[in-house]
C-alpha cells in the first residue's frame, strides 16, 4: 500500500502507567477511509494505545504518525488540533453542561466538520434533548452525544473506545448504522471492541492485540475463514 | 424610637447593612476560592493575602504614584492576578496530582511569607485610605443612615458575583471551565489549551481577591493581616456553602454576612463564632455543604 493512504502509523509503541510497563511496541496502521478495529481481551492494552495517541498517556515511547507527522511528544491538546477526536470509553458526557452545550464542546479545529443539521439528522434523539442535563440521557443516548460532540470539529480520525460497551442490541445495532454512515461520509475510524461480531459488521480490519501488542492483523473479508484462530485469541 | 422585638430599628439596620458588607466580602472571596478549589483541586490559602495585596497595592498606588481609587480598582487587580499566575506556574502547578494537602500547606506557607513581608515593610498599626470623594457622604433613609461608600461596596460585589456568575454558568468559555472542574484531561484532548485555562482561573480568582481589598481598603484600614482575620470566616463560607459550587459560594457569603450580623444584635456574644457553630451543624447533616453535590 502507498505510503500516503496511511492515515495513522503507529510504530512499536511503548507507554506506562507509573512503574507498570502496559504496551510493549504496538505496531499498526490506519488507512485512510478505513474503519479499523483493535480487538482482544480485557486489560491487553487497547484503552491505553488510544489513551497513548491521545497523549492522556504521557509516559510513552515510539513512533505515533499521524499524516506523516511525529505526535509521540506532543501534549494531548496539540494532539487534537492535529485533527484527531476521541470518544472515550466512559463516554465523559459532561453533567454540569446540557446536551447542547456538551455538543458544542469540542472546539473545531479545521473545516470540514459536519453541521449540527447533518449531526441532528443522524441523531434525532439529540435534538429533542439538547436542554436536558448531560448525564440525564440514558447510556445509548450518552453514548450517541459522545460520538456526535466530536463530528462537528473537523478532524478526520475518530478514536471509539468501546462505544457498544453495556448497550442493548437495538442501540449497538443503530451505533453500528452509524458508524458506517460516517465511514460513507469519509471519516477514519479507529475502533476498539471486545464484541467481534459487532466489529465483523463496521470494519475493514482487525489488529488483535495482546500483552500490549498486535499479534495479527485480519481483514474483514478473511474474518470467516480465520474464525477460529479469532477464537482462540480471544478466548470465547 | 421604632422598636422590634425591644431593638431599635435603626440600631437593627445598622448591624444589617455591616452583616451585608461583610457578606459582600465573604462572597466575592469565597467565589474565587470555589473556582479555584474546583479547577486546580487546591485550597488557596494565599486568598486573604491576595486580598491584602490589593488593598496594599491600592495605598501604594496612591501615595507612591498618586494614582487615585478608580485607577487602584482596575490595576490593583491586574497586578495581584499576574503576581499569583507566577506563583500557579511555578510553584501550585506541581502539585495538582498530589493530595490537596499539599497545596493547603504551599498556600498558606506562601500567606505567611507574603504577610510577613508587608508586616516587616509597614507594620501592624495600619494605613488610613481615604474614601473616594465621589462616594463620600449618606443618605438618611429615613430608617437608617446609609454611607454612600457601603452602598457602592454591596453594589460593586453584587455586580462582581453576578458578572462571574454568569460568565461560568452562561458562556463558551464558562463551559469549559465547568467541564475541565469535571475532567480535565477529557477538555485537554478535546483540543483545549488546559494548562492555560488553569493559570488564567487562579488569576480570575486571585483578582477577585484584590478587588475585593481595594473595596475594602476604605472601610478597614489597610494592614498586613487584614486577610487572616478574614480567611477563616471565608473558608467556613466555602464549607457551608458547598466546596466548589459557584452559586453556593456567593449565596452563602452573604447570608452568612447577614447571618452574623444579626447575631450581633440579638446575642454579641455569639457573633464571632455564629458562622463555625452553623458550618458544624451543616456538615453533621449534609457534608457536602449547602449547594454541594456530594461525591
Amino acid at each position: 500500500m502507498a505510503e500516503t493512504d496511511i492515515l495513522l502509523s503507529v510504530k512499536d509503541l511503548h507507554a506506562f502507567y507509573g512503574e507498570s510497563h502496559v504496551l510493549h511496541g504496538m505496531t499498526f496502521d490506519v488507512p485512510r477511509g478505513e474503519v479499523v478495529t483493535l480487538l482482544g481481551r480485557n486489560g491487553v492494552g487497547k484503552t491505553t494505545t488510544m489513551r497513548s495517541i491521545m497523549g492522556i498517556v504521557a509516559n510513552r515511547k515510539g513512533s505515533i504518525r499521524h499524516e506523516g507527522m511525529e505526535m509521540v511528544g506532543l501534549a494531548s491538546n496539540k494532539i487534537a488540533r492535529q485533527g484527531i477526536a476521541y470518544c472515550p470509553e466512559e463516554r465523559g458526557i459532561f453533567s454540569s453542561l446540557s446536551v447542547g452545550e456538551n455538543m458544542l464542546l469540542p472546539p473545531v479545529i479545521k473545516p470540514g466538520g459536519l453541521g449540527l443539521d447533518d449531526i441532528y439528522a443522524l441523531f434525532p434523539r439529540l435534538l429533542e434533548r439538547t436542554g436536558s442535563q448531560g448525564t440525564k440521557l440514558s447510556g445509548g443516548e450518552q453514548q450517541m452525544l459522545a460520538i456526535a460532540r466530536i463530528l462537528r470539529t473537523g478532524a478526520k480520525l475518530l478514536l471509539l473506545d468501546e462505544p457498544t460497551e453495556g448497550l442493548a442490541p437495538v442501540i449497538v445495532q443503530q451505533i453500528g448504522d452509524i458508524i458506517r454512515a460516517l465511514r460513507a461520509k469519509g471519516f477514519t475510524i479507529l475502533l476498539v471492541e471486545q464484541n467481534f461480531h459487532f466489529a465483523a459488521t463496521v470494519a475493514d480490519r482487525h489488529y488483535v492485540v495482546e500483552h500490549g501488542q498486535v499479534i495479527d492483523m485480519i481483514r474483514n473479508e478473511d474474518l470467516a475463514a480465520n474464525m477460529n484462530k479469532l477464537k482462540t485469541y480471544l478466548g470465547v | 424610637m421604632t422598636t422590634i422585638l425591644g431593638i431599635p430599628i435603626q440600631a437593627l439596620f445598622g448591624q444589617l447593612l455591616l452583616g451585608l458588607i461583610n457578606g459582600a466580602f465573604y462572597a466575592m472571596l469565597s467565589l474565587g476560592l470555589a473556582l479555584i478549589f474546583g479547577l486546580l483541586n487546591i485550597v488557596n490559602f494565599s486568598h486573604g493575602a491576595l486580598y491584602m495585596m490589593g488593598a496594599f497595592v491600592a495605598w501604594l498606588l496612591l501615595n507612591e504614584m498618586g494614582l487615585d481609587y478608580w485607577t487602584a480598582l482596575i490595576v490593583a487587580p491586574i497586578v495581584v492576578a499576574l503576581f499569583g499566575m507566577v506563583l500557579e506556574r511555578t510553584m501550585l502547578c506541581r502539585l495538582y496530582k498530589l493530595d490537596n494537602l499539599y497545596g493547603l500547606l504551599l498556600t498558606f506557607g506562601l500567606a505567611l511569607i507574603i504577610e510577613g513581608v508587608f508586616r516587616q515593610l509597614y507594620g501592624i498599626s495600619g494605613m488610613p485610605y481615604a474614601v473616594p470623594s465621589a462616594l463620600a457622604g449618606g443618605w438618611n433613609l429615613g430608617f437608617m443612615y446609609l454611607p454612600i461608600y457601603r452602598g457602592w461596596v454591596v453594589l460593586a460585589s453584587v455586580v462582581l458575583c453576578l458578572g462571574s456568575w454568569l460568565l461560568i454558568e452562561k458562556t463558551k468559555l464558562g463551559a469549559y471551565l465547568r467541564a475541565g472542574t469535571e475532567n480535565a484531561t477529557l477538555v485537554q484532548a478535546f483540543g483545549i489549551n488546559v494548562p492555560l485555562m488553569i493559570t488564567l482561573t487562579y488569576g480570575f480568582g486571585v483578582g477577585l481577591a484584590a478587588i475585593a481589598g481595594v473595596l475594602a481598603a476604605p472601610i478597614y484600614s489597610v494592614n498586613p493581616l487584614m486577610g487572616s482575620n478574614l480567611i477563616i470566616v471565608v473558608f467556613a463560607v466555602v464549607v457551608i456553602g458547598g466546596m466548589g459550587s459557584i452559586m453556593g459560594a456567593i449565596v452563602t457569603g452573604y447570608l452568612l454576612g447577614l447571618v452574623e450580623g444579626l447575631t450581633k444584635v440579638f446575642y454579641p456574644e455569639a457573633a464571632s463564632t455564629v458562622i463555625f457553630v452553623l458550618m458544624g451543624i451543616v456538615l453533621l447533616i449534609k457534608p457536602a455543604g449547602l449547594f454541594g453535590k456530594g461525591n
